[in-house]
């Protein structure tokens, strides 16, 4: 079994997973490994590790930073595959999703890309630009090495989509909460989760929930409704905002940790 | 057999597509629907032409330039005047047209990116004429460069908005507009500059252009009673040229040439020319094309002194154009693109664009290789008041003599 089924199938009916996104190589190459253990001890049910690009353009500003601290370092694609490697030596079960956009991705080779990626122990991908319309290759590659495809629905998504996005993703699928970029401020709780439900009558995937999700109350309400709460950018902006990166590590570390003790546990399956 | 392209999925060959992130995908959809409703109805098609007559000033003239052409001493140079359209330049067809369309889906605000400034004004403009409110992203490098567009933007009730990360020109401006558009969906239409970024934007603003070659086809037919040997127009995202082009395609002995930015020369690596470098293929801003990136992937800075030919994409019936040997591609630096700027002010009384500047450098030399008989048709796509300030700037005084 993947590791993103078994952590699902393990907190299935018990708790909504929480998955922390950080850049790759923010704030520095060699504090990535360290800071995604200190995530997991933190509590991180698994976690989401951005791949640097120059034009982040889903991303809100806390995003675009960290991607541009991490690219004015030299951080490359092939460096967060390694990155992820050197997590993988002492961390052998949770799941890793990488983030990023597809032009680097192309520019390495699906095939490519995909096999280092399976050989580096990451577990689901992401590519922010690429709908599963023009998806096609990317697919047959990733599923030719057991990665998982992981695809977006948004708050403008049509049920018939969902249906089709739903059909060319696997691991789970992560819904957008709201329309705009990573970190916008204007999450609407209620509606989200009226879509969820709808998201729910077309999949059998688990579902995943991120952008704009600021605190561990929104996390914890959000938790409720979702099989995972995905956030990013309010863990991106205290990195930056840390005078080193031990204080960083600390402060992202410390976040997670309060939004995992705000995560309700189930005593039965809510669905 | 008849062109086509693209299909509809709005792929040129392997090049177009929709690369946008999901928030995005429904709002395309029903932007292809709607213009795909708007251009089969008589309705919307008279309303266009009207406007591009009594509001634009359309049609706009194919003007032999006969000193310029003598002094170059080859082809008959004839120029297409877009810089005299309403505003300035040819952006204002594409914008009305889609300003018409956003009217048409109840839309209350436009926004844009720019580069030059030029189709900021546009949209700007047709924005103010409509009633809509107007808000512009534009990278802070060319708000610095492009100033006397800036003004005229504000003047127009339009919100500037200055993008000050990555490498805050027109590639940097597109993103902030992206995220605007994610952000501000339902009630905000996205007035894309070029024919690029996701379908239907290649089709829509190439359909929207394509008056221009329309026009000057029926022009050179009655000037010259035949087509000409040449055209040639410069190519940032390539929106002049597609224009200028598309009514062409089909005339095989028609040489098409577009012009590309080569800044400070191809070697220096500090241009705009994807296409003549024929540097990567690859995805940015909502489309597959030619794109100049590093090893890694992440998009390169890019050079020009035009500041609407300083994008390292071009739209993706360019590259399929490119690929398929109908049209060329070819390169001009900074400084020959300023040589052709001051020959046709001194010879014409024309200020042209620094932009169209590159296609006239071109042409000039085309002309000679072509020999008197031939005709070349260039598009004038915009006038060079914008770009008094940065001449001069660029040449250390304000006065030159020729």
């Amino acid at each position: 079994m993947s590791r993103l089924k078994t952590v699902f199938s393990k907190l299935k009916g018990r708790r909504c997973a929480l998955i922390p996104f950080i850049t790759g190589g923010d704030p520095a190459a060699s504090v990535t490994a360290p800071l995604m253990h200190a995530l997991v001890r933190a509590g991180a049910d698994a976690l989401e590790v951005g791949m640097p690009f120059s034009d982040p353009m889903a991303d809100g500003p806390a995003i675009q930073m960290g991607h541009q601290r991490a690219l004015a370092q030299g951080v490359t694609t092939q460096a967060v595959l390694q990155m992820v490697a050197d997590f993988r030596r002492d961390d052998e079960t949770t799941p890793v999703i990488l983030m990023g956009y597809v032009n680097p991705v192309e520019t390495m080779g699906y095939d490519v890309f995909a096999r280092r990626s399976s050989e580096a122990g990451v577990d689901g991908v992401i590519l922010v630009d690429l709908p599963p319309e023009e998806a096609q290759v990317w697919r047959a590659a990733a599923s030719g090495v057991g990665l998982d495809t992981i695809f977006l629905l948004a708050p403008t998504t049509t049920r018939d989509r969902m249906a089709r996005i739903s059909a060319a993703s696997s691991g789970f699928l992560y819904y957008v909460a709201l329309k705009g970029v990573t970190g916008a401020g204007h999450l609407d709780i209620g509606e989200v989760e009226a879509k969820i439900a709808s998201v729910r009558a077309v999949t059998g995937l688990p579902v995943g929930v991120g952008f704009g999700i600021r605190d561990a109350e929104s996390a914890a309400q959000l938790a409720k409704v979702a099989d995972a709460v995905i956030v990013g950018s309010a863990i991106v902006e205290r990195i930056a905002q840390a005078a080193g990166p031990d204080e960083a590590v600390r402060n992202a570390a410390a976040f997670v940790r309060s939004l995992r003790s705000a995560l309700p546990t189930r005593e039965a399956s809510p669905v | 057999m008849s062109y086509d392209q693209p299909d509809e999925r709005g792929h040129f060959g392997v090049y177009g597509g929709q690369f946008v992130a999901e928030t995005l995908m429904g709002p395309l959809a029903l932007l292809t629907e709607a213009y795909e409703n708007a251009r089969r109805d008589p309705a919307f098609q008279a309303e266009l032409a009207a406007d591009f007559k009594d509001y634009i000033g359309r049609p706009s003239p194919l003007y032999w330039a006969r000193r310029l052409s003598a002094e170059v001493g080859g082809a008959r140079i004839y120029l297409k005047r877009e810089d005299l359209n309403h505003t300035g330049a040819h952006k204002v067809n594409n914008t009305i047209g889609q300003a018409l369309l956003a009217k048409r889906m109840g839309k209350k605000r436009l926004i844009a990116e720019t580069g030059a400034g030029q189709h900021g004004v546009a949209t700007a403009t047709v924005a103010a004429r409509l009633g809509l409110s107007c808000a512009i992203y534009m990278g802070a490098e060319d708000i610095a460069r492009q100033a006397p567009n800036v003004r005229r933007m504000r003047l127009l009730g339009a919100e500037v908005v200055s993008v000050t990360l990555g490498s805050r020109t027109l590639k940097d401006a597109m993103n902030e507009a992206m995220r605007d558009w994610a952000t501000t969906v339902d009630d905000t239409f996205y007035v894309i500059g070029s024919v690029s970024g996701p379908h239907p934007y290649p089709m829509m603003v190439r359909d929207f252009q394509a008056v221009i070659g329309r026009e000057a086809r029926a022009q050179i037919l009655e000037q010259e009673g035949r087509l000409p040997e040449a055209l040639v127009a410069c190519v940032g995202g390539g929106s002049n040229a597609m224009g200028l082009f598309y009514a062409f395609l089909e005339d095989r002995g028609v040489a098409l040439y577009g012009v590309e930015a080569a800044g400070a020369g191809l070697d220096s690596g500090r241009h705009a020319a994807p296409l003549t470098t024929g540097a990567g293929r690859g995805v940015l801003h909502g489309t597959r094309s030619y794109l100049m990136f590093d090893g890694d992937g992440q998009i390169s800075g890019t050079h020009s002194i035009s500041a609407g030919l300083d994008y390292p994409g071009v739209g993706p019936e360019h590259a399929w154009l490119k690929d398929s040997g109908r049209a060329h591609y070819v390169a001009v630096d900074d400084k020959a693109a300023l040589a052709a700027f001051h020959r046709l002010t001194r010879l014409e009384g024309i200020l042209p664009a620094l932009e169209s500047s590159h296609a006239l450098a071109y042409a000039e030399e085309l002309a000679v290789k072509l020999g008197p008989k031939a005709a070349i048709v260039v598009n004038l796509s915009g006038r060079g008041d914008k770009d008094v300030e940065t001449v001069a700037a660029h040449e250390g005084t304000v006065s030159c003599h020729g």
